[in-house]
């Protein structure tokens, strides 16, 4: 291949990239752009205004929304995170056969379909045991039975890595059980029960079919009220979620620039390390 | 030493799996205050599941451990006076030297200011002064290990265990390593007990040896010991190299093996079955009339001190080192000085020979087909359809770089007059009553002696074929 | 002390029972119950003689398909260009083609909706392209990153080793890198397919009144018909099943936030 033929391949390579990520942002960012200004729809040219943004955070029922999605997102992480650790410590250090069995059930959520998830949740709570969709206990459960077996599954490499011997090293120094668990397992998987946490806030917050099936009447999370206000609701209140998608779509970029770069950091600062370490053998 | 009561004491243990695997069988070892203990054998004979159950990590299924004089047995790992230098450290990635070391001092509340002054007193002893704040993945292999001592002993052990701490370590560092962990042994004078299946690491360090083999002590003693009086084959064989071979008592000190007929050292009755052990620098090349046996060289390989030279004599091999030269295709005399040639009694009367392997992958002895072939042997192995044989993990069987060593029982061999009908032709050598039958020693015309058992009387000097039925042997696959 | 680190597992295994394992059982009763609670096949019998309901599994069938190979037409190339791109921050571009993952699905669909209406001008015109364009906006991400992480993964000297014997470009990937890969094929279609054939919010939203599997189960639920409902479920879930067994069940399903890992 000639070195022309070369760079109009990687032209059409990066071209290509270029219209698939056109096609992801560029919805979003239009969106992002009119959130500022006047206009109802796209298109329509309206000047400056930051009334979209005004409404959003003043609106009671935007905000009370809003804030109802966070609190449950975080309230069922923190319960899936507790109990899916715990799980796959539990799991791991079982006989085969209890390993496998909680392994496979952990299993069903993960390739199940969240609407038939949310279903089969709503008639075990509600219609069999008869719990009111009022007491957030269906909800709960149904968002921490979607969460929990992500935070197992993002655990259990970690645990899986672990040098083994490092726990009995533990034991053969005096340490208790309880302790080696908490001061020498825990702080090894941190890492998997960190992004199992992160990784369980994002399906909550991501989730529309089990809130639909599980949640009291008055209460919405982002997903539901969107779908809902979409069928026709006023126009200030559909600006307003233009608003909203843009501060979660700047936040997340946000975050992930702050992941990155504490990556980046990280590989830095190992390789620096290697560099001293080789140093070391010399 | 001047202390030398016992420390601690296995008694019978055992232990068996879940799956049934029995890895140690009826261990029993007396260990003195001070001594530095070590558990040889090849992996996974039960060494290191024995040092874990004195550690308490694994649990015996039967059997005692006493620790001065009182049992362990139900006392978990943190509760024991016993420290263990795990195999690849089992440092704690996530803490620093300091925190690492003082690990062990903080579990007993120790206070602060004396965790600090033993800290930097046992890092000087490893000779990594100034290290705490330093992270476990700067570290060197040779410094992990050094903390990874220095872990252990800061508790002041009454036994420190060692699990083959040397082995992640390159072949330099695992010397100088030798040399200090012994060192160190004599200064502090805790008992070590150590595992290791470097059976020159185990010659260099040791006070005394623990041979071990699938699960079973083979032979407890002094290194001079397990090297210069191998109690059986197994020892001869993994401490230094050994020519081994099957042989029987011809006469007073007189033994017969690997086709000659030596004097020896070692006095058992005559007709006795035995096996010879002779160390390859032992033997003495000689012109071929003065040899006690002769051979033609095979194969010569220059080892930089000495050259390794093997001759094939009859049936027999004998592996030899010696500072002079020699072509390959020589006829060469063989001879060993009487006591260089350590006589045992053999621990069973199996005839053990080596089988061909032809073209056609089957099995041949003496030129005569065994009804069997390599896939049938090894387990899990087939023929391709491109003609190789490949092993259970799909490795290609070169059948030039293996030999199968056949083994049958004395009681399975039957003898005949009709000498077509035995796979193998000889004079009977000598014959013992046994009460309820005779063992009879027939030497073949290969140099082989074997052993068989019969209820008729025949009489010395008869000449016999030896019938053996395939399904009777036992084949096992020996690396070339 | 009888702490042990097998009872952890202990909280999390009665957890599957009531919260997974029980469900399902309850799900069974009902797909094959009527509302007196008596056994009957009814349920299982209208599903496939109703026309309208096979219409559904076909209609489902079809935007299921359609949509994953659309998926896959665009996220093998994106993953391939970039798995062997040897630009410093391939990371960060990575990061780029899965961060609107983490973005509400249902906000992205309004933006696309918005966009859509401009494009289309009446959206109920196109209900079937509409819902492919959706689906594969809401879902090309979750294509992209296992196909990333397999060919990635690719021994670049079995490449090598083709081409040195004679093969040309076209063929080592056809013949090498494209088998090698579907691992990461088959972990992508699956988180793709079986969404495309429930997620019936995204047709709501784009105006497709057209019912899917989710769309059925939607219906029997908000017509308080548990048994119908929980049949639609088994159905569903027979189909992951027939699924899983026949891709072998090989990778496991992270890929869903395979990212954050």
């Amino acid at each position: 291949m000639n070195k022309k033929n070369k760079t109009a391949a990687d032209a059409a390579r990066v071209l290509f990239l270029v219209l698939v990520l056109a096609f992801l942002y560029l919805p979003i960012l239009l969106l992002a752009f009119y959130s500022f200004t006047g206009s109802t729809h796209i298109g329509a040219v309206r000047g400056f205004s930051l009334q979209n943004y005004v409404t959003l955070f003043t609106t009671s029922e935007l905000t009370d929304m809003i804030l109802g999605t966070i609190l449950l997102a975080l309230g069922s992480a923190f319960i899936a995170t507790i109990l899916g650790t715990m799980g796959a410590i539990g799991a791991f250090y079982s006989r085969r056969g209890v390993n496998a069995f909680i392994t496979s059930l952990n299993q069903v959520p993960v390739v199940n379909a969240d609407v038939v998830t949310g279903f089969s949740t709503c008639i075990l709570l509600v219609v069999v045991l008869h719990i009111s969709k009022d007491s957030y206990i269906p909800l709960v459960a149904g968002h921490v039975t979607l969460c929990a077996p992500f935070v197992f599954l993002s655990v259990m490499p970690r645990i899986k890595q672990m040098d083994p011997s490092i726990y009995e090293a533990a034991l053969d120094l005096g340490a208790t059980p309880f302790i080696a668990l908490r001061d020498i397992v825990i702080p090894q998987i941190v890492p998997g029960i960190i992004s199992g946490f992160a990784l369980a806030v994002t399906l909550s917050l991501d989730d529309y079919f089990i809130a639909t099936y599980t949640k009291p009447a008055t209460f919405d999370t982002i997903s539901t009220y969107v779908v809902n206000a979409t069928k026709g609701a006023q126009t200030s209140i559909k600006t307003a979620l233009w608003a909203l998608s843009t501060v979660i779509f700047v936040i997340v970029v946000l975050i992930v620039l702050g992941m990155n770069i504490r990556s980046m950091r990280a590989e830095k600062a190992r390789l620096e390390n290697s560099v001293r370490r080789g140093g070391a053998n010399v | 030493m001047e202390n030398k009561d016992t420390i601690i004491e296995l008694r019978s243990i055992t232990k068996e799996f879940e799956d049934g695997f029995k890895a140690v069988d009826d261990f029993n070892l007396e260990v003195k205050r001070g001594e530095f203990v070590t558990f040889l054998g090849p992996s996974g004979c039960g060494k290191t599941t024995t040092l874990r159950m004195i550690a308490g990590l694994d649990v015996p299924t039967s059997g005692d451990i006493l620790l001065n004089g009182k049992s362990l047995i139900g006392l978990p790992p943190y509760k024991r006076p016993i420290n263990t230098v795990f195999q690849r450290y089992a440092l704690f990635p996530h803490m620093n030297v300091y925190q690492n070391i003082a690990f062990g001092l903080r579990q007993k509340k120790v206070p602060k200011d004396v965790i600090d002054r033993k800290v930097t007193r046992v890092l000087d002893l490893v000779d990594l002064e100034g290290f705490e704040e330093r992270g476990i993945h700067t570290l060197s292999g040779g410094q992990q290990q050094r903390i990874a001592i220095a872990r252990a002993l800061v508790n002041e052990p009454e036994i420190l265990l060692l699990d083959e701490p040397l082995g992640a370590l390159d072949l330099k560092m695992r010397k100088e390593m030798q040399l200090e962990l012994k060192n160190m042994h004599d200064r502090l004078g805790i008992t070590f007990i150590y595992v290791t299946h470097d059976q020159e690491e185990a010659l260099t360090m040791s006070d005394k040896i623990v041979v071990m083999n699938e699960g079973k002590t083979q032979q407890i003693g002094t290194p001079e010991d397990i090297y210069n009086e191998p109690q059986n084959a197994f020892v001869a064989d993994f401490i230094g190299e050994s020519n081994i071979f099957n042989g029987v008592m011809t006469g007073h000190l007189r033994a017969r093996f690997c086709g000659g007929e030596f004097a020896c050292v070692d006095d058992y009755e005559e007709g006795t079955h035995i096996t010879a052990v002779v160390r390859p620098e032992d033997v003495e090349i000689t012109a071929p009339e003065k040899g006690t046996i002769v051979g033609t060289v095979d194969s010569v390989i220059f080892k930089g001190m000495h050259y390794e030279i093997t001759v094939v004599s009859g049936r027999n091999e004998m592996v030899i080192q010696t500072v002079h030269n020699a072509n390959v295709g020589d006829r060469v005399g063989m001879r060993v000085d009487p006591e260089n040639i350590h006589v045992m009694l053999a621990e069973d009367h199996t005839n053990q020979f080596y089988a061909d392997i032809n073209k056609d992958f089957r099995l041949e002895f003496n030129g005569h087909h065994l009804d069997t072939s390599l896939t049938k042997i090894i387990r899990g192995s087939r023929r391709l359809e491109d003609g190789r044989i490949v092993d259970s993990s799909g490795e290609t069987i070169e059948p030039s770089r293996i030999r199968i060593l056949v083994s049958i029982q004395p009681d399975d061999i039957d003898m005949t007059d009709d000498q077509d009908k035995g796979l193998i032709q000889g004079t009977i050598s000598n014959l013992i009553y046994k009460g309820d039958h005779y063992s009879y020693v027939i030497h073949t015309e290969l140099e082989q002696d074997f052993v068989v058992n019969d209820e008729y009387l025949w009489n010395m000097d008869d000449r016999v074929s030896l019938m053996m039925p395939v399904d009777k042997m036992k084949f096992s696959l020996r690396r070339k | 002390m009888s702490f042990s680190r097998k009872s952890l597992g202990i909280p999390y295994a009665v957890f599957l029972l009531i919260f997974v394992a029980a469900p399902l059982i309850v799900l069974v009763f009902y797909a094959f119950t009527n509302g007196q609670g008596q056994f009957t096949m009814h349920n299982l019998s209208s599903f496939f003689s109703d026309p309208n309901t096979l219409g559904t599994l076909f209609y489902s069938f079809a935007i299921a398909c359609v949509t994953t190979a659309v998926c896959l037409l665009l996220a093998y190339p994106v993953a391939y260009i970039l798995a062997m791109s040897t630009i410093p921050a391939k990371s960060v571009v990575l990061m780029l083609f899965v961060l609107p993952m983490w973005i509400n699905f249902s906000l992205r669909i309004t933006a696309l909706k918005e966009i859509l209406n401009v494009l289309e001008g009446n959206l109920a015109m196109h209900p079937f392209l509409n819902a492919v364009i959706g689906m594969t906006y809401d879902f090309l991400p979750f294509m992209i990153l296992p196909l990333f992480t397999t060919i990635s993964k690719l021994d670049g000297a079995l490449r090598e080793a083709a081409m040195d014997l004679g093969a040309d470009s076209l063929r080592t990937f056809l013949q090498i890198t494209l088998p090698l890969s579907v691992p990461g094929i088959i972990s992508g279609v699956s988180m793709v397919f079986l969404p495309a054939m429930t997620n019936y919010v995204v047709l709501d939203m784009l105006y497709n009144s057209t019912y899917i599997m989710g769309s059925l189960i939607g219906s029997y639920f908000a017509a308080y018909n548990w048994h119908g409902g929980s049949m639609i479920s088994l159905i569903l879930l027979a189909l992951i099943c027939l699924f899983t067994l026949l891709t072998g069940g090989g990778e496991e399903e992270t890929a869903r936030g395979g990212a954050l890992l």
